[in-house]
């Protein structure tokens, strides 16, 4: 039994391949943007913060973390919505990524600060710097370089992650992909088309991560060590 | 009768200090004055409470009883004024260098004096270029600290400190890392600063150092002074059997 191929409804439907991929693009960026964010404030107070805090964030990384992003992305989305909060699915979809991303940037960051000598710390505090500059200024960026391959890889994983948001008909490019499939019922080829789409992305995502730890790791940089 | 005052040539005024890890007590009663331009050496064998007494007065350290004041202001004292006042008047090396590693020599220098101080960029850096020259490491102005050896590290920690102009400095046991060579190259800054006049406690296994720098040398033994005095006597006339075996066993 022999498959035919058949492509040809990518010249008419090209354009929504293409805004699909644009929309992911946007959604993610923003969610990896504000992710890191909310990951690393909640990852340094849970390493400085008080045992409230520390238990607070505790709490929310293990229950985002046990349980699926499509549940959480439901509930952001009918759940808000039946609260009389109605937002838009593409809102709901970066809130959602936005809390699911934070959560494992928490733990993956709070492995990076943990591995800033605790002497790093004393030094700065002698040399009479407050402890939020202390961390600002000493432990950051050394916690961040430490676990930038584990960073990186936790955003192009969000990045496939998000196709999920097209249960809640976020326009991204799984969604388009579904349109399209059932337009034109050559599912094998959208889906090829879509899965290629993706891995395109995943090495942009890469190639733009490295270039950003270039540029925010001025020693790695200037010295030529690999990340 | 009225308590002797401490002279205002007391830099440092150590007074009675328990300090206690648990059940376990490393300082027991520990009571020290060093003057104003003193070099003082603290030498013991490991685990003697040396460490942690230089760790108490740059308040790394919260002690259970006594009193430690560093010029005329109590160490230890909680608030933010208390604590900005002994950054200001003390400086702290340590044995690991503890230098930032993702930050130029010149920056290691002058984040202080831009974060703390509030100094202009032009002026922290001219600052820099000053103590680097102290320590002899002009040229490493912006080399990261991975690329110097342990000894230009150390070097670097030391103008690091030197920089926020304090009026005394502790090192803790600054060489104990180092080759013979490198530790040469550091001691050498130390004497040099000594002989300009800075104050400075050093914890040190140096017994040559001790011996030609330091005015006065503690011999700790038990989370106590054992013995103590002008280094020039304490070496030739040891009083104690503990601090007789100690230089023995040093030399």
């Amino acid at each position: 039994m022999l498959y035919k191929f058949d492509f040809s409804f990518l010249l008419e439907k090209w354009p929504a391949f293409l805004n699909g991929a644009w929309l992911t693009i946007q959604l993610t960026v923003l969610s990896i943007a504000l992710g890191f964010v909310v990951g690393t404030l909640c990852a340094v107070a849970r390493v400085y913060g008080g045992r409230p805090l520390r238990l607070l964030v505790g709490f929310y990384v293990e229950l985002i973390r046990n349980t699926p992003l499509l549940v959480q992305i439901f509930i952001v989305y009918f759940g808000l919505s039946s609260m009389g909060l109605k937002l838009s699915a593409e809102t709901s979809a970066v809130i959602a990524l936005v809390v699911n991303m934070g959560a494992y940037t928490t733990e993956i960051m709070r492995a990076g600060i943990q591995s800033v000598h605790r002497t790093q710390l004393e030094a700065a505090d002698c040399l009479g710097l407050t402890r939020l500059q202390s961390i600002l200024h000493v432990v950051l960026l050394p916690a961040i370089e430490r676990v930038y391959p584990a960073l990186s890889s936790q955003f192009v994983l969000l990045m496939l992650a998000s196709s999920i948001t097209s249960q809640i008909s976020a326009e991204e490019l799984t969604a388009v992909a579904n349109n399209v499939q059932s337009d034109t019922y050559r599912s094998f080829e959208v889906y090829i088309i879509v899965a290629v789409i993706y891995l395109a992305l995943s090495l942009l995502y890469r190639l733009a991560f490295k270039a950003i730890g270039l540029v925010i790791f001025e020693r790695r940089r200037r010295l030529g060590t690999a990340l | 009768m009225q308590a002797a005052p401490a002279t205002s040539a007391t830099v440092v005024q150590v007074t009675g200090v328990v300090k206690e890890f648990g059940t376990l007590r490393v300082l027991d009663g520990v009571s020290l004055e060093v003057a104003r331009g003193q070099t003082v050496a603290i030498v013991g064998r490991s685990g003697s409470g040396k460490s942690t007494l230089l760790r108490c007065i740059a308040g790394l350290e919260t002690i259970q009883a006594g009193k430690i004041e560093v010029c005329g202001h109590e160490v230890g004292r909680p608030g933010k004024a208390a604590r900005a006042q002994l950054r200001h008047d003390v400086g702290m090396v340590f044995q690991g260098y503890n230098l930032f590693p993702h930050l130029t020599v010149q920056r290691n220098i002058t984040l202080a004096l831009t974060l703390v101080k509030k100094q202009p960029k032009d002026a922290a850096q001219a600052k820099a270029a000053e103590v680097l020259r102290l320590v002899g490491l002009t040229d490493k102005i912006n080399s990261y600290p991975e690329q110097l050896s342990g000894g230009q590290q150390q070097r670097v920690a030391i103008a690091r400190s030197l920089a926020l102009s304090p009026q005394v400095m502790l090192f803790d046991e600054v060489t104990s890392a180092l080759d013979p060579e490198l530790t040469a190259e550091v001691l050498a800054v130390m004497e040099d600063l000594a002989a300009r006049g800075m104050t400075m406690i050093t914890v040190t296994h140096e017994m040559g150092f001790a011996r030609k720098v330091a005015n006065q040398v503690v011999f700790m033994h038990r989370g106590k002074i054992w013995e103590s005095g002008l280094t020039s006597e304490l070496f030739a006339r040891p009083q104690t059997a503990e601090f007789k075996q100690f230089i023995s066993s040093e030399l």
